[in-house]
């Protein structure tokens, strides 16, 4: 077993390693930077962005290229697992954040808040992130959930003379401390009833005979899922959502709802699926229960939305019901389908932020849904390519949304979820609802003055989401393979 | 005649429109005149390519033609193909195109080039409908179509615009997304989404039930058929005329097509089973609606009942499962095709001089559009039903196949040709004769050659598919013919396991 420890060894976790210390270096380059003229400390901040996006294009260099090995390699007595489902998430993630900084620099610059920090924390919590995703242990597990939880805590509020801000990082951290204490208090009860913190050993036990009347693991169980449903933001837990996504600067709201929901949800499927596989615990229902509230009350309260931040929140809230439709189903398909929706979601999710971001009038950024009014005629492209996001997200065929939703719902079908999969279909009837009116304004109304010019890096974000939803349908094998590579990977 | 071995020909007629769509984007937005025409070209050319598939299509062959197989994702393959019941739906999508786009030449003026891409990827995705042999592919094509004639009935519609597309793409979602689940669990049933697969598959009774269920609410709504058929009337009216027309000519007969390809074939016990039901909506609709066609004062919305009307005789004839009423049912979405079409296009006509709807606006109109009130007569009296117009023989054949099934309902139908009679014309007297009164309508003039290239051949297929109906009907004869057999084996069959 020694060998195991030596230094080569670690590839796996090389990635992580990558960012990490790289965030370390950055912090210290952006430290000790000259700042003597006015704009310094913004040109710095800048330049640290840069070098953050070649850093994860790094990371992802070597998640992608891991020395040939596919196979599932667990780490540190199993608290680190590196297998296909780890490597996708990581793609997704790395991807992700990269496009979120992209997305953030304009608006950064122009409110004189592109400082060295921003950077540096989005890739702290990137660390976080992948680490989530890799974690096989319930202490990984916290550990790293709480190092981008922290991160994100700050991002709300960076913008620090802004009262809205202010308020969202508060709420965001005093709700996400709670959901930590209860996820802790959860993994606790697991501990003490089962006598491991691994979710291999967990599952043994979770899978003895008996285990259904173990009331101690049972209630573990629960509390561990409303943790992790705070962080996915599933109804009933999702009131932190609105304020936080409304009073967070856009592109960091953009980076919330595109990124950490996404390795929230890998952490639920892991967790679920390896530490409490099988039927003998019943957490299928919770999550029915909590997709079903998720896509319903996502679908009918964003009807009455007129901020677009707010509009898009809710709509994330409805997303991650539908997502949660494949873990309900609780078989391989579903996983995939998990990993297949997740990964369209946080195309849409990135395109429409970009999209949002565009929204100025001179310098002033604008929220409201109706100032898209008249789009198509004095931005076409932009009112193409969101309009085509809406129908997406509305899972209009032949959009990427499309694709996203039927293969959750194919898995529930074959597992026999009649009722989840014919209310949620119905609610994403009342969801395209919505998301019609989006385009209604951008197509049928008076056209209102166009909006400034849009900054080359958000525009770069929004042909390219735009192109992918619109072109899936051409070549939609890679990903649905992969995803079902990646679900297979969970299999023990 | 040219040989299409191997030449890819359906997916050619499928996706040149989208490929000229592109096309037109590139051009110069303020050349509204190029989009017209290149549109146009578009449509004439696809309407050629399209020709061939039916010159060279084997009338002795009830089988799946021209097919085209590539992978595409997993069990979901890229399949196109036609036989006797879908070749000639492409046909009529083509061919009504470029009328559309003629129709719309002067009537549409603002962001034309939009209008033209809307256009053209909708008969890009209405062709594929026809076409797709892969059931997800056929998923693909009949909901991608909201799209573009959402966009098209809320930009260039009237008054009511914004609330008539709403209410047409989310009640026809409504329907398609249970179609959707219902498609998810024969492809975990049958594992293949291939719809020949799937028509020799034989699914348990109890679950063809809720499969058949699921499916006749997208293609209930689609037709429509009463209750369902509320959407309607809104999208006819407020669509401009092109939009009107491909809707009654070509979108309602998706549903159709739907029952044909689908319902019928795959759960043909849950077809016999629920034929009561659809015989009674359909006969409820029948007169129903020509009621309520008789009361209108707005044309469009009076031609849109008669539409639910004339439908409800293609779920009647479908649903006798007799070669006579499915032929006819055929016959009578192409003639309602063609002759609702030419209805709308000739409301069209006197709406963009008069820019008005209403019936009592109009009067006497004979006196200063004697070419019109020919055409006008011609359609009319199609619509009605009348022998020696295409009208006829689909009625005709369905009231066939009904009286030998059941009399009472084809008795009831039947009432329903009367009342067609009286409300087209009703509609007819008050619109073209009568005095010349209204003073604006003092110097209406007659139709242009633009409108008469749009009419002329409308009216010559009316009367030509009237006195030589064979030329559709030996196209769709031997399709039809096996997929009765195909439904009598299954409905022996299942009786036999039952022991009913």
């Amino acid at each position: 077993m020694k060998e195991m420890y030596q230094l080569a060894s670690y590839g796996p976790v090389l990635p992580e390693i990558i960012v990490a210390l790289g965030a370390m270096a950055l912090l210290m380059i952006g430290a000790f930077m000259p700042v003597s003229c006015e704009n310094c400390v913004q040109r710095n901040g800048l330049r640290v962005g840069w070098l953050s996006i070649l850093l994860l294009a790094a990371a992802l260099y070597f998640v992608v290229a891991p020395g040939g090995s596919a196979k599932t390699i667990s780490l540190f007595e199993g608290a680190f697992i590196a297998d296909g489902f780890a490597r996708f998430m990581k793609i997704l993630i790395l991807i992700g954040a990269a496009a979120s900084l992209l997305l953030s620099f304009d608006y950064l610059k122009s409110h004189k808040l592109m400082q060295f920090e921003y950077p540096v924390l989005v890739l702290l919590s990137v660390v976080g992130m992948m680490m989530m995703v890799s974690a096989g242990d319930l202490i990984a597990l916290y550990l790293a959930m709480e190092l981008q939880s922290l991160a994100l805590y700050v991002l709300a509020a960076i913008r620090r003379d802004d009262v809205k801000s202010s308020e969202a990082g508060l709420k965001y951290f005093v709700l996400g401390a709670l959901s930590s204490g209860m996820l802790l208090y959860g993994a606790s009860l697991i501990y003490g009833f089962t006598g491991s913190t691994n979710f291999t050993v967990i599952a043994q036990v979770a899978t003895a005979s008996g285990a259904a009347s173990n009331i101690g693991l049972i209630i573990g169980l629960v509390f561990l899922m409303v943790g992790l449903a705070f962080k996915i933001a599933a109804v009933p837990f999702h009131m932190w959502t609105p304020d936080v996504y409304e009073g967070a600067p856009t592109p960091v709201t953009a980076f919330f709802a595109a990124v950490p929901k996404l390795a929230a949800m890998a952490l639920l499927v892991r967790v679920l699926s390896i530490g409490f596989p099988g039927g003998l615990v019943k957490w299928q229902q919770i999550i029915v229960f909590l997709s079903l509230a998720s896509m319903i009350f996502g679908a009918f309260a964003a009807i009455g939305q007129t901020n677009i931040k707010r509009l898009i929140a809710y709509s994330s809230i409805a997303n991650i019901g539908f997502a949660l439709v494949g873990l309900a189903a609780a078989n391989e398909e579903g996983v995939q389908g998990v990993l297949v929706y997740l990964a369209i979601y946080m195309a849409m999710t990135l395109g429409s932020f970009a999209c949002i971001l565009a929204m100025k009038r001179g310098d002033k950024e604008v929220e409201d849904i109706s100032e898209l009014a008249g789009l198509s005629q004095t931005n076409p492209s932009m009112a193409v390519i969101l309009a085509a996001l809406m129908f997406s997200l509305a899972g209009i065929p032949p959009l990427a949304g499309f694709f996203a939703k039927f293969y959750v719902f194919l898995a529930a079908v074959k597992a026999g979820l009649w009722p989840l999969a014919v209310l949620g279909v119905l609610a994403s009837v009342v969801g395209a609802y919505y998301y019609l009116r989006v385009v209604k304004i951008m197509f049928f109304d008076e056209a209102k003055p166009a909006f400034a010019h849009v900054d080359r890096n958000v525009f770069l974000v929004m042909a390219a989401s735009g192109l992918f939803v619109m072109l899936f349908i051409v070549a939609p094998s890679p990903i649905i393979d992969a995803a079902m590579a990646a679900a297979r990977s969970l299999k023990p | 005649m040219i040989n299409l071995t191997g030449v890819p020909i359906l997916s050619i007629v499928t996706f040149f429109p989208l490929v000229g769509a592109l096309f037109v984007a590139c051009l110069n937005k303020d050349a509204a005149g190029n989009a017209r025409w290149a549109a146009l070209w578009v449509t004439l050319l696809t309407f050629a390519a399209s020709l061939l598939i039916w010159i060279n299509f084997d009338t002795g062959n009830p089988g799946f033609q021209f097919v085209e197989t590539k992978a595409w994702l997993g069990p979901m393959k890229y399949k196109m193909g036609v036989d006797g019941i879908s070749m000639l739906f492409v046909i009529l999508t083509t061919f009504l195109m470029p009328i559309c786009i003629l129709a719309s030449w002067e009537s549409i003026d603002t962001r034309v080039r939009e209008y033209m891409i809307a256009f053209l990827v909708l008969e890009s995705l209405m062709i594929g409908v026809f076409c797709a042999l892969d059931m997800v592919l056929f998923y693909l094509f009949f909901e991608a179509g909201l799209i573009p004639m959402f966009l098209i009935i809320g930009i260039w519609g009237g008054k009511r615009r914004v609330y008539a597309s709403f209410k047409f793409f989310l009640y026809t979602l409504l329907g398609s997304v249970l179609m959707l689940l219902a498609m998810m669990a024969m492809y975990n049933h049958a594992g293949t989404t291939d719809i020949p697969t799937l028509m020799t598959t034989t699914f348990p009774p109890e679950m063809q039930k809720w499969l058949w269920l699921a499916f006749f609410a997208s293609f209930a709504v689609k037709m429509p058929m009463w209750p369902l058929h509320t959407w309607l009337p809104d999208a006819h009216v407020e669509a401009p005329t092109g939009g009107s027309v491909i809707l009654a000519a070509i979108l309602l007969k998706m549903g159709g097509y739907g029952f044909l390809r689908f319902s019928l074939p795959m759960f043909p016990v849950a077809s016999h089973d629920f034929a009561p039901l659809v015989f009674t909506m359909s006969v409820i609709a029948i007169i129903y609606t020509s009621l309520v066609a008789l009361a209108q004062e707005d044309v469009k919305k009076l031609i849109a009942y008669s539409s639910v009307a004339h439908m409800g005789y293609v779920t009647l004839g479908i649903f006798t499962f007799t070669s006579q009423g499915i032929d006819g049912a055929i016959f009578q979405m192409l003639s309602h095709g063609i002759v609702s079409a030419a209805l709308f296009l000739c409301v069209g006509v006197v709406y963009d001089r008069m820019h008005t709807r209403e019936i009592a606006a109009y009067g006497g109109l004979v006196d200063r559009m004697p070419m019109y009130a020919l055409c006008f007569m011609v359609f009319t009296m199609a619509n009605v039903g009348l022998p020696g117009t295409s009208g006829f023989v689909g009625e005709f054949l369905t009231l066939l196949g009904a009286f030998k099934v059941n009399s009472s309902v084809a008795a009831f139908a039947t009432v329903g040709v009367i009342l067609s009679a009286a409300y087209a014309l009703y509609l007819y007297r008050r619109m073209i004769f009568g005095a010349l009164e209204k003073a604006n309508l003092k110097d209406i003039l007659d139709l242009n050659r633009r409108e008469i290239a749009i009419l002329a051949p409308l009216v010559i297929l009316t009367v030509l598919f009237g006195v030589y109906p064979s030329a559709l009907l030996d196209v769709t004869a031997l399709s039809v013919k096996k997929l009765v057999q195909n439904y009598e084996m299954a409905v022996k069959t299942a009786e036999l396991v039952v022991g009913r």
